[in-house]
């Protein structure tokens, strides 16, 4: 067998005659951090809750360490919990807070006292244990909460959009915290998020799901860079995404005629299955296409065409350009040194096509 | 005169005509003469006192304490029981459910008290003071469903599931989480149900077996026979205690509920 933490086969949930997920099927390695991610609405949260013992699956096994546990009850799971309003018990301090699991297993006073004392350490709180979970930040209740759920040493650590409620910077500040604590511990987590930077930042395992179904499991650079289809390519980053049609096989090339773009050479590794006339999907990552002064000199690795700066996106340390080229509405993402273009500029646009995607079943 | 100065006018002698009366009782409980006129001859507390030595009325406060208490003791227990479920679990006829607890309120009170009333001779059973308190748990339980449900509706869930995946089992997590959260609202519940048991006449005069009386059935009889100075003592006593009451559970509640922030 291997070594699996938790294992989900073949899962559906129904609620009525809606089903929310569909055939979902994964397994979380011991020490893993896995992430679902999808937009709102597809299904995370159940699924989430699932394997928690908040919700019953309406078919298949859930095991936690190769046991079944789909008629375990949610308090006899051994699991940790954290959510994104954090939960902690109001009319109890912090120290009573972390201290509550423990309670319900047989460790001693002494004890009790030692592993709470060494998670608030863990979570860079040692000094709070007096105060009442209303005299904290958004930011230390949830690492409150995050001790409270490690505390106990579970065999799962299950985040439903842990870091949503706090602001951007803070954020930013807890996904480090939490993935080195992640780490240290080597803590199988379940993780629950809609946003794409935070799954490509923490995951070893990214699950993309849509509508209650999985659309795609692997690491972070697996879904970035081969996106198995065009949701799952959409999701993560944007991406201009165009219709294509294979012209011919060209040695390691195949050349893609896009209206209006020209041929766009690929290599074929990226599109194994091609065969001339076939109706494809070029995916053209937004941070793939670099804007140029039309003038600029062109280099040999890339293929350049010529467009108009449309708006203007400023984002501080980068910028997003949408450009009109043919027919298209392309963006780009841009890092910035010097001057930025205007609305109305004519550029040139430089395509990395060595880094787009084909996607062989069209729409 | 404009509109809005009409409207203050007419609400300014709507409260007129409605505390007046209350505030001239409280005042004539105080008068030291036995006639209830204007201007007052001199204060006295001897209404207080005669109260006091009355025997029917002093029995009458006992019984409406124990009726009351009793009463706000079942219907807060019921009441929560019945929240918890209205707000935590689906099952079929939820809505329909819901209607019919809270539909002792919509009701008037008369229709209700004389339905019970021929409910009771319809199955044959005699009216003893259990039913009477079965009539105030009916009608006041409604009032702690409404303070409780609100504040669960409040009270995401996710605390009581956090305690759930940290070992509690459903009945600890009850105990140390959602019990103690509600504490405020329950304790306002039941005072509610005590005062508006304590209250009531309608219903009471309807369901009371013969030789009871409690406070407002026996100022009602009292009446019936002459106005003596003492009902304005008794009135002004159940003034205070009605409106008393709430008052200071509201205050406690409020203690409590800040001294958890601190
Ligand atoms: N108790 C329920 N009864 C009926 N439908 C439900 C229930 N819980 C969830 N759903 C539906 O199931 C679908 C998936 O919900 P879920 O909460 O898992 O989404 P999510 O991916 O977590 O979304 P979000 O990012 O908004 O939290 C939604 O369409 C939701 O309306
Ligand atoms: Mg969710």
């Amino acid at each position: 067998m291997t070594d699996s933490a938790v294992e989900l086969s073949n899962i559906v949930k129904r609620f009525d005659s809606f089903t929310a997920v569909q055939r979902f099927s994964m397994s979380l390695e011991s020490g893993s951090f896995v992430t679902l991610l999808g937009p709102s609405g597809c299904g995370k949260t159940t699924t989430l809750r699932m394997v928690a013992g908040l919700l019953d699956p309406s078919e298949g096994d859930i095991r936690i360490r190769g046991r079944r546990v789909n008629e375990v009850p949610i308090h006899q799971r051994n699991l940790g919990l954290v959510f994104q309003n954090y939960a902690l018990f109001p009319h109890r301090n912090v120290f009573d807070n972390v201290a509550f699991g423990l309670k319900y297993r047989k460790v001693s006073k002494a004890d009790i006292r030692q592993r709470v004392n060494n998670a608030l350490e863990l979570v860079q709180l040692p000094d709070l244990g007096r105060r009442m979970p209303s005299e904290l930040s958004g930011g230390q209740q949830q690492r409150v909460a995050l001790a409270r759920a490690i505390v106990i040493e579970p065999d799962v650590l299950l985040l439903d959009e842990p870091l949503s409620a706090l602001d951007a910077n803070l954020r930013e500040d807890m996904r480090i915290e939490l993935k080195r604590i992640q780490t240290q511990l080597g803590i199988t987590t379940l993780f629950v998020t809609h946003d794409q930077s935070e799954a490509l930042a923490m995951s070893d395992k990214i699950v993309v799901m849509r509508d209650g179904v999985v659309e795609q499991i692997g690491a972070p650079r697996e879904v970035y860079d081969k996106p198995v289809s065009e949701f799952v390519a959409g999701f993560l980053g944007a991406a201009n995404i165009v219709d294509a049609r294979v012209h011919e096989l060209d040695g390691d090339n195949v050349l893609l005629q896009v209206d209006d773009l020209g041929m766009i050479p690929v290599p074929r590794a990226r599109c194994p299955a091609c065969a001339p006339g076939t109706a494809v999907r070029l995916v053209l990552r937004s941070e793939h296409l670099i804007v140029q002064r039309a003038d600029e000199e062109h280099s040999h690795d890339g293929l350049y065409l010529s467009a108009r700066i449309a708006t203007v996106d400023y984002q501080g340390q980068a910028i997003r350009y949408f450009l009109h080229c043919g027919k298209h509405t392309l963006q780009a993402l841009n890092m910035l040194d010097g001057p930025a273009f205007n609305e109305g500029d004519s550029v040139s646009l430089k395509v990395r096509h060595r880094d787009a995607v084909v996607l062989e079943t069209p729409r | 005169m404009s509109g809005w100065a009409l409207l203050r006018l007419h609400a300014i002698l709507v409260y007129l005509f409605m505390f007046l009366p209350v505030g001239i009782v409280v005042v004539l409980s105080f008068n030291a003469s036995q006639f209830g006129s204007f201007p007052m001859t001199g204060l006295s507390l001897r209404w207080f006192e005669a109260l006091w030595h009355n025997e029917a009325i002093m029995r009458a406060f006992r019984t409406s304490f124990l009726l009351g208490t009793l009463t706000a003791l079942i219907s807060t227990t019921l009441g929560v029981l019945a929240s918890l479920a209205m707000v935590r679990y689906r099952f079929p006829g939820k809505q329909a459910i819901s209607t019919l607890l809270i539909a002792p309120i919509l009701v008037p009170e008369v229709v209700l008290a004389v339905a019970l009333l021929l409910f009771l001779r319809a199955l044959g059973l005699p009216k003893t003071f259990p039913l009477l308190i079965l009539g105030h748990v009916i009608f006041t339980m409604p009032f702690v469903i409404l303070v409780v449900q609100a504040r669960l509706a409040s009270m995401t869930s996710h605390v009581e599931e956090a305690a759930l995946s940290l070992g509690a089992s459903p009945v600890q997590t009850f105990f140390a989480v959602t019990l103690p959260l509600l504490g405020p609202a329950i304790f306002a519940g039941a005072l509610f149900a005590f005062t508006i048991s304590f209250d009531d006449i309608t219903g009471t005069l309807f369901w009371k077996p013969g030789g009871v009386e409690t406070v407002p059935t026996q100022i009602f009889a009292m009446l019936r026979n002459s106005i003596s100075p003492e009902i304005n003592a008794l009135g002004t006593v159940m003034i205070v205690l009605t409106v008393g009451l709430p008052l200071l559970g509201m205050a406690v509640a409020r203690r409590v509920d800040s001294g958890r922030h601190h």
